[in-house]
């Protein structure tokens, strides 16, 4: 992936879109037809503004690239996709030009389709095991299910027809959900849409939980967010912000005391990991979340409007190799840094974050350096951060997670002179709730545990998404929304 | 949604406030606090305690400090007033018994916090010595409400303007050799904390004090607060805001309140601040 020009890809489409004549290609022909790009914002541009990256389809991309889709009955892309989304179907549709029909039958499976065309991890998941991909031997080369995704949902959006799902009559049964990040917003869908009373409980003062304070407007706009969210709620679901249950409220309160036949919980995996090393609590570190809430939600990139301070110095590190960390370090870069480096102990390839937030921040001028990991802070003797000691690292034996396991190698010390460093090395479980009700279990590492149902060990109280899984992604927290939200309206259906 | 039933200039630059807050007025303890932002957009989220409630009025106070742009913005608004975000209560609520003789030092504007610690300790059949400083009479607050509650009460100004003229460590020092407490809540501006703990610390008194730090969410998301505890990071919102004050690291504490000091002055010059309070 090297950055082409917006106006080239869309040259290259239109003449393409001439020449080639799909209603008889035979499957070997179509898997020639080229992946279409993204078309984005010049890098040097992007990197210095906040508007979104990836500008998204033209309308003969679009054309093009469903038309990649072989259709195989076995639909084995439909299998990588956490919440099912009948993947052939829509693209058969917006292939058809009928992105109307194309939106409808995502929205049979997932509620949010401008964010899932945005931020879910396509190529570990339905492109994965798409078999156009599997053909060209580069999963890279699957057809871009995401990027059309995201053009149908925009497209709906745009023309302003957005369509809401059925909703059963009313049963007199009320639901409480607790977090309204994606796990929380989807089961409160689906709950809703089988007539239920359904409460949204957030603690922040905007819906969306980690879309809105962790991912960048650069890559999820937040007019987008909340224009999706908005949909959602037109359903009929009450929100309570500002309420923060464990504390505003106990669980068995809100069971026992308020009425609630069920509660779910959606609360994510809010607890910053540090490295528990020397100088981490210095000035100038600080946590991703903190980072990253500090200027989504709160703001901070427009410094002339917003109170909320934030600090990247000239030199920021960025630790950590996950899409968060691609998220602060592009961040840090347009608040103000004027060098940013992502530290991470593995190699390119071994990197959580999506091969596209990779290329992006390259493009964009991040620096990386790999098979290196900080031992300690180092301060400049008042307090501040000076820099950090790392130590240079290479891959042994693969580990419990199949990735061969970094090595540090001895006596490799050497230092990177930085003003900040911000940690972006995955979250814990919230304890929050498990403070406050002693009847939910959580393993040892704080997850609540639920069984098969995704119910929790507490009566009525089902869970789901990171607060279970650990930090995963908006589609995984979907898909557990889901299938707790099918449980809760088994549940109250046969009372 | 919080509407502004009252609002009492306490002091030079401290406002009192009482706030509509039917949900956190009915669950609140001592110890605990809310996050509150004036509204929605571009505003800061600062973290405040919670001084007293009425659970059938429904009703939360808060005192504050002006320091800054927020605490500005929030001082200029009046009763009637809607407050967009208010939050809590937050933090774990202080641990409250009958250990028998409890003294509660409180410095400055951590008289507020203090107010409803030394209420429950009084309330649990604890013998209450509270001993308030602050740098002059004028910035004392909650005189009489505290010397209602304490069985014996001890004021200290910096400059002699009015009770003793000490630091509050001086008369703690006293009481630690002659009536021996069984326990000690601290709360005030974080260097006094720290001599407090110091004070206590020979005589082996359990010691407590409540953090006041850079805070985001409130909710233990976004680890801006974190401090460190017997050589362990904690997080001062869902750990604390009280902990054993002989384990706190203050000295880094202190650097790490100073995180936004250079931006903050620039967005907000003091002599700024002093005219606008001086104008309410």
């Amino acid at each position: 992936m090297t950055y082409i020009p917006a106006e080239k890809l869309e040259q290259e489409a239109k003449e393409l879109l001439d020449k080639l004549d799909f209603d008889k290609m035979k499957p070997r022909e179509r898997m020639q037809i080229p992946m279409q790009e993204m078309p984005s914002q010049e890098p040097a541009v992007r990197a210095k503004n906040i508007e979104e990256v990836a500008l998204g389809y033209y309308e003969e991309q679009v054309k093009i690239e469903a038309e990649r889709c072989l259709q195989c009955k076995n639909a084995p892309c439909i299998k990588g996709c956490p919440v099912g989304i009948n993947i052939p179907g829509f693209l058969k549709a917006a292939a058809e030009g009928d992105y109307q029909k194309s939106v409808d039958i995502i929205k049979e499976s997932s509620m949010l389709p401008a964010i899932c065309g945005r931020v879910c991890p396509q190529e570990t998941q339905c492109m994965e095991l798409c078999t156009v991909g599997k053909g060209l031997k580069d999963k890279d080369k699957s057809v871009a299910i995401g990027r059309v995704e995201r053009f149908v949902a925009d497209w709906e959006r745009e023309t302003g027809k957005m369509s809401l799902p059925e909703i059963a009559p009313a049963t007199g049964k009320k639901v409480g959900i607790v977090g309204s990040g994606p796990a929380g917003l989807t089961a409160a869908a689906d709950i809703r849409k089988a007539g239920h009373e359904v409460v949204l409980f957030e603690a922040f003062h905007k819906l969306g939980g980690v879309m809105v304070y962790g991912i960048p407007e650069f890559r999820l706009p937040k007019a987008i967010l909340d224009k999706e969210v908005e949909n959602l709620l037109s359903m009929g679901v009450k929100i309570e912000k500002n309420f923060l249950v464990g504390r505003t409220r106990k669980l068995s309160d809100l069971l026992e005391k308020d009425g609630y036949d069920a509660l779910f919980i959606g609360t994510g995996a809010g607890l910053p990991n540090f490295m528990n090393i020397e100088g981490e609590n210095l000035v100038g570190v600080f946590s991703a979340n903190e980072f990253l809430t500090r200027a989504n939600l709160m703001k901070a990139y427009t410094p002339d409007k917003a109170d909320t301070p934030i600090y990247t110095g000239k030199k920021t590190a960025v630790i950590g190799g996950g899409n968060v960390a691609m998220d602060a370090a592009r961040m840090a870069l347009r608040v103000g840094a004027e060098e940013v480096y992502v530290i991470y102990r593995r190699t390119e390839k071994e990197m959580p974050a999506r091969r596209e937030e990779v290329v992006h921040a390259q493009e964009e001028g991040i620096h990386f350096n790999f098979l290196t990991n900080p031992k300690r802070v180092i301060s400049d003797g008042k307090g501040h951060v000076a820099g950090i000691e790392c130590l240079r690292y290479e891959l042994g034996e693969p580990d419990d997670s199949g990735r061969r396991r970094p090595v540090a190698i001895e006596g490799s010390e050497f230092v990177l002179e930085m003003d900040s460093v911000i940690m972006a090395l995955g979250n814990s479980s919230n304890p929050l709730i498990s403070q406050t009700a002693k009847e939910i279990s959580v393993n040892k590492w704080g997850n609540i545990t639920v069984d098969e149902d995704g119910k929790t060990s507490m009566d009525r109280v089902y869970a789901g998404g990171d607060i279970v899984l650990g930090a995963a992604t908006v589609i995984l927290a979907m898909g557990e929304g889901r299938r707790a939200a099918e449980s809760i309206n088994k549940l109250l259906a046969s009372e | 949604m919080s509407r502004i039933l009252s609002k009492i200039h306490l002091s030079k630059d401290v406002f009192q406030m009482k706030l509509q807050a039917p949900n956190i007025a009915r669950e609140r303890k001592a110890g605990q606090f809310v996050i509150l932002q004036a509204d929605s957009d571009y505003t800061e989220r600062i973290p405040l305690t919670i001084a007293d409630a009425d659970a059938e009025e429904g009703s939360i106070t808060i005192i504050f400090q002006v320091v800054g742009k927020t605490t500005l913005n929030l001082a200029l608004m009046n009763e009637g007033d809607v407050i967009e975000n208010v939050l809590g209560p937050l933090g774990q609520p202080t641990h409250i018994e009958n250990f028998g003789t409890v003294v509660c030092v409180g410095g400055g504007i951590g008289v507020a916090p203090l107010h409803p610690i030394a209420q429950a300790m009084k309330d649990a059949g604890n013998r209450v010595i509270t001993i308030v400083g602050a740098r002059t009479k004028e910035l004392l607050i909650l005189e009489d409400e505290m010397r209602a509650i304490a069985d014996e009460f001890i004021v200290c100004t910096d400059d002699g303007s009015y009770g003793r003229k000490d630091l509050v460590t001086k008369p703690l020092q006293e009481i630690c050799e002659s009536e021996k407490p069984d326990v000690a809540v601290v709360i005030g501006p974080p260097v006094m904390m720290k001599f407090c703990a110091e004070t206590t610390r020979p005589y082996g008194i359990k010691t407590y004090a409540s953090l006041n730090t850079i805070m985001v969410d409130g909710t233990g998301m976004c680890g801006g607060c974190r401090v460190t505890v017997g050589n362990e990071t904690k997080f001062v919102c869902v750990d604390g805001p009280e902990f054993d004050a002989h384990l706190v690291d203050f000295d880094t504490m202190m650097l790490r309140l100073t995180s936004f000091k250079t931006i903050e002055q620039k967005s907000n010059h003091e002599c700024h601040l002093e005219k606008a309070i001086e104008k309410l």
